[in-house]
């Protein structure tokens, strides 16, 4: 591996290109008006796309691709991990400014505006000059990590009133959400830190206020706001809405933390050997893992398929803790009956609302607690079976952020019942709902004579071809599919069986058959902030040939399925399925002429479940809050994710 | 996991004649010196099913085999005894002890197997493919004795060439077809219908049904109710279970779930796009393929778990069986006996006593208390507790059952000696059965005879 990366170190990393990219080399001959041509959508996202491309304007001969946007492709990465860092990762510099309008919003113009949105070192000096100090230092300290209890005292002593209520009533908010164990007896690392620096800016500030605030203040600091926090703990749910986005911003810093904390780790690198052993030790499947691995993916686990199921069919009555309705799901997942996004997080969901049902708090248990740490186990057997897809991660976080949130005085059948509706609304409406609404953004996009193609089998677009079927719309349906799921034939039997036309390929024609399309819709497995979208393997390279061919390619995907994270190759994070079904052809023994082969050291199967489309070849992303670019998935992964928690 | 194990532990079998009787019911019969349902027990202890129903025909036998029960595995199991009235048969077992079953699926083990199959095995694809009912088929054990071959020349007891005649779909997973092996003649009718939908089916003779299935309790009790002639779980239930699995009458779950939904329009519209959502997902059975053809029938699963052939699998039906487990256990299969074995691969009660120039060989098992006297060969053979063997006595592939006496000079090859039995002076036997109490006169030799009182 060492000997591998270190030439590559040497070429500019800003354009490594891993994923899908026509084109790599910068071409300066490329002009504004080409530019303008390929870009039509991201610029108005709700104008229909389709009339200003014309497919067949290009003058293109029939197999050859074009490299297309030459420039941007070239930029994009760089453009893309940018923005996507600023959002995902610093909550600091980016996103501050947002929630600093909330509290100005309200009142009057704050003489220490100008200062905001700097670091706690260099509010102190110019806010000791004026009267909005308290307020100032302690939302940067806030901003930094957590508590910022230290500081709202101090602005409470500082502060006129009207505003040091605000700002309390806000601190006290954000700290209800942040800890809503007592803030006393849990302190994380980064929470003492937090303090302390909160403390040390205190003790600037008062220096330059030339020791107005009286010495004491660390020692009254914790029990001045707990009286404060006190109080205000009934008014918090009802609060709740309305300080939502200022909370969700200030939420940044302990939330994530909590996450990595909460779920197994998303992308363990499986050639880190201790850690494998680690978490072997742990685990509830036997699983041993496939030998022959191709070198780069050797950071995904890949195990040898057929050898979990049976073992853990056989322990199906010596898993005690594990709750049945778990179990089945796991197992389905394991053995392949259920795939695609949506279902497996439908099946999850529904599972965890069993367990919920036929919960109940063990002696001398609190159920938040002892309910999250069930699910997560719950959770760690499912990864097991199948590595979590980025839809399910977000729906765990959704059910263990609604846990933790029950107060409580709520006895434990409310609990449950709060509970288990809070599960089925989230199917409803971010799911179901979500689709819903998906497709009736889409219809509108479809007209008379549009020759639509599809890749596999994404719910989303069955949905949108079926209800413009029945809104009598008159279209073809293209089905492009690939070995070895073969899951576009399942579409195409429940299209035809409509009486939609068909016509039906394989992803090796899709050059050929694309000069008939008019759109290409797709689904997607999630959204990566950066527009990256990361779908069933095969999706992007359908995607580039519809850009190629100046073919507008609309992802369907909920928003619930979106994520922070940046990625700019389908190899960092992936999954590797079974090599024996790229190897094997079911039923046609006579051409399996691998046979004997799968051991053979020179020989390695990769059969790869996802890749990653990069934003450049998409025109459109349709979710549930309307049509937008793939540049404005940040947005709405800021404006709209946090508010899943909350909901 | 919401599972009820029946064990259904028969009573009387006309196949054992010899060996059963009204002292000793079949569950009770001894393997290696165990009752054959401790087997059983301790495959499903050793996977943690700890809440057992056992289903005993005859109020007699109940109460022995209650009384072992209680006395073997007090602080271990749960078990309850049910006797039901002799010859109902399987399906008239469960329906008598219907109103006590309660979970979701029921999980049913033929008392008389000794196996290391485990059972989890089965109720794991029974739910994964929520199937009406999943049966357990195995490989056919190798009858008849090995390498030594002592009974060979015994029709009575020898296996029909097949047992079951099982047909599967492509994948292994769907039962499509099942017949006793016996009953077919010459021709068979096969479903068209199901044939079609699945498009191929694999005819096998060389699996048989285990005994072991999973019903789902819903499906089981409506067909019991419904069809008051079946009798067996074997022949009637379960071909009429596979045989009408694309025009089902029994409920299945799908359907309540929609009634549910009913209530709201806004509700039942989700709960259609979900159930949507999910089955698409999922690749769809030749059932749920046939069923989207056909809008109104109704299907449900009959799915198979096929055993992995290293497993062990016996069922004690037959008295070649008997011989057969008999031997496995303290030979090859010896991990199920429980015992540990000595250096020289057989088991001698250290209380046992042996008289000089006597020699037990390997896979041999001497009960407790039992007293063998000079110049005597003990091959493959089990002698339970209690017995008196005489000097030169010569004991090859036999099972000697408790408190049994073998005089002086005789020579035993593939018989069984049941409890109580003497034998005396220069007896030669020759795969015969000596019932329980039974005496052989001295001097005769004997072959492939049974020794019964009439």
């Amino acid at each position: 591996m060492e000997s591998r990366r270190n030439p590559r170190a040497v070429v500019d990393p800003k354009v490594r290109q891993v994923g899908f990219f026509t084109s790599s080399q910068p071409d300066s001959s490329s002009t504004q008006q080409q530019q303008q041509q390929t870009d039509p959508i991201p610029a108005s996202a709700s104008s229909p796309p389709v009339s200003t491309i014309s497919p067949s304007g290009n003058s293109l001969s029939p197999v050859m691709i074009p490299p297309p946007r030459l420039n941007s492709s070239d930029t994009f990465p760089l453009r893309g991990a940018a923005a996507g860092a600023s959002s995902a990762v610093s909550p600091s510099s980016f996103s501050y400014s947002n929630r600093r309008d909330f509290p100005d919003g309200s009142t009057t113009a704050s003489p220490g505006r100008h200062s905001r949105g700097s670091f706690v070192k260099s509010s102190a000096p110019v806010a000791s000059s004026l009267p909005g100090i308290g307020m100032d230092s302690m939302a940067a300290a806030k901003s930094s990590s957590v508590p910022a209890s230290g500081l709202t005292t101090v602005s409470v002593v500082t502060m006129p009133p009207g505003l040091a209520e605000k700002a309390s009533g806000m601190e006290v908010q954000s700290d209800q959400k942040k800890n809503p164990k007592s803030l006393k007896e849990k302190t994380t690392k980064a929470e003492r830190r937090a303090i302390q620096e909160a403390q040390r800016a205190a003790k600037a500030a008062a220096k330059a206020d030339g020791g107005k605030v009286p010495p004491g203040t660390s020692a009254s600091v914790a029990s001045t706001s707990v009286k404060v926090a006190k109080p205000a703990k009934p008014s918090t749910q009802k609060n709740e809405v309305s300080v939502a986005a200022g909370v969700t911003e200030k939420k940044g810093g302990p939330s994530e933390k909590d996450r990595k904390k909460d779920a197994p780790h998303p992308r363990m690198q499986y050639d880190d050997e201790s850690r494998v052993v680690k978490a072997k030790r742990r685990a509830v499947v036997k699983q041993t893992e496939a030998k022959n691995r191709v070198e780069l993916f050797r950071h995904l686990p890949q195990y040898e398929h057929g050898t979990q199921l049976p073992d853990l069919e056989t322990k199906f009555f010596q898993l005690d803790p594990m709750h049945p309705a778990v179990y089945k799901v796991g197992l389905q997942y394991l053995s392949g009956d259920i795939s695609g996004g949506n279902a497996r997080c439908i099946a999850m969901l529904q599972a965890f609302q069993e367990v919920v049902k036929d919960y109940s708090t063990p002696p001398e248990k609190n159920l938040n607690r002892d309910m999250t740490a069930k699910i997560s186990s719950y959770v760690s057997f499912l990864i097991e079976c199948r590595p979590l897809s980025i839809s399910m991660g977000n729906a765990i976080r959704f059910v263990k952020n609604r846990i933790a949130k029950l107060p409580i005085t709520l006895s434990e059948s409310e609990a449950k019942a709060a509970l288990q509706s809070d599960i089925e609304r989230f199917i409803n409406d971010k799911i179901i709902g979500a689709d819903m609404v998906i497709v009736k953004h889409a219809v509108t996009k479809i007209r008379d004579g549009d020759v639509l193609l599809t890749y596999g089998s994404p719910t989303a677009v069955e949905m949108i071809l079926l209800h413009a079927h029945e809104l009598k719309k008159k279209f073809r349906v293209l089905v492009v599919d690939s070995r070895p799921k073969l899951e576009g034939q399942l579409l195409l039997r429940r299209l035809i069986k409509r009486g939609i036309s068909c016509t039906y390929t394989h992803i090796n024609a899709i050059s050929y058959i694309m000069h008939e399309v008019t759109k290409v819709f797709l689904g997607a497995s999630s959204v990566l902030s950066n527009g990256t979208v990361y779908s069933r393997v095969g999706t992007a390279c359908v995607a580039m040939v519809a850009s190629a061919f100046r073919v507008p390619v609309l992802v369907c995907c909920e928003a619930y399925k979106f994520h922070e994270r940046v990625q700019l190759d389908s190899i960092c994070s992936n999954e590797l399925g079974d090599p024996n079904a790229i190897s094997k052809v079911h039923g046609r023994e006579d051409i399996n002429y691998l046979d004997g082969l799968t051991n053979n050291a020179n020989l390695q199967f990769l059969n790869l479940m996802y890749d990653a489309t990069p934003s450049d070849y998409i025109s459109m992303i349709i979710t549930d809050y309307g049509m937008v670019p793939p540049t404005s998935v940040p947005v709405i992964v800021r404006e709209y994710q946090k508010e899943h928690l909350l909901v | 996991m919401d599972f009820q194990v029946v064990i259904l532990a028969g009573g009387f079998s006309s196949n054992l004649v010899p060996l059963v009787s009204k002292e000793v019911p079949k569950a009770l019969l001894p393997v290696a010196n165990r009752p054959v349902l401790s087997y059983v027990l301790d495959l499903l202890e050793s996977n943690n099913l700890k809440d057992l129903i056992v289903v005993v025909e005859g109020e007699d036998a109940a109460l022995k085999v209650g009384g072992w029960i209680s006395a073997a595995c007090v602080d271990r199991l749960h078990v309850e005894v049910a006797a039901v009235a002799e010859n109902v048969g399987t399906a008239g077992a469960l329906r008598a002890i219907a109103h006590h079953l309660t979970a979701k699926d029921i999980l049913i083990v033929s008392g008389d197997i000794v196996s290391d199959i485990p059972p989890g095995a089965v109720a794991a694809t029974h739910r994964r493919h929520d199937a009406a009912v999943t049966v357990m088929l195995c490989a056919q054990p190798v009858s008849g004795p090995s390498e030594s071959g002592g009974s060979s020349g015994k029709d009575k007891t020898k296996k029909p060439a097949c047992e079951d005649i099982v047909g599967l779909d492509s994948w292994k997973q769907f039962l499509l077809y099942i017949a006793k092996g016996t009953e077919i003649k010459k021709d068979t009718r096969v479903k068209k219908s199901i044939l079609c939908a699945a498009g191929k089916m694999e005819l096998r003779s060389d699996l048989m049904d285990s005994h072991i299935y999973a019903f789902k309790r819903s499906v089981l009790q409506e067909v019991l109710d419904q069809k008051p002639a079946f009798r067996s779980l074997k022949q009637d239930v379960l071909p009429y279970l596979v045989r009408t699995q694309l025009r089902s009458d029994v409920s299945s779950d799908q359907n309540n779930v929609e009634e549910i939904g009913n209530g709201k329009d806004n509700m039942q519209n989700n709960e259609v796009v979900l159930s949507q959502i999910l089955s698409n997902a999922s690749l769809p059975s030749f059932h749920q393929v046939y069923e989207s053809g056909l809008d109104s029938r109704k299907t449900h699963k009959c799915c198979v778990y096929i055993a992995d052939e290293s497993k062990f699998f016996v069922r004690l039906n037959s008295i070649q069986a008997f011989m057969d487990v008999n031997r496995d256990v303290i030979g090859d299969a010896n991990h199920l006996s429980g015992y540990s074995f000595s250096a020289h691969h057989n088991i001698v009660h250290p209380s046992a006593e042996l008289g000089s120039k006597t020699t037990v060989g390997p896979h041999c098992m001497l009960g407790e208390g039992s007293q063998v006297g000079d110049k005597c060969s003990v091959k493959r053979s089990v002698i339970g507790r209690h017995c008196r063997i005489g000097s030169n006595v010569k004991i090859v592939n036999s099972v000697v059952m408790d408190h049994a006496t073998i005089g002086d000079g005789c020579s035993i090859q593939g018989s069984v000696i049941c409890s109580n039995a003497q034998l005396q002076e220069r007896v030669t036997l020759r795969d015969c059965q000596v019932e329980a109490g039974y005496i052989v006169c001295a001097g005769g030799e004997h072959k492939g005879e049974t020794f019964a009182r009439k």
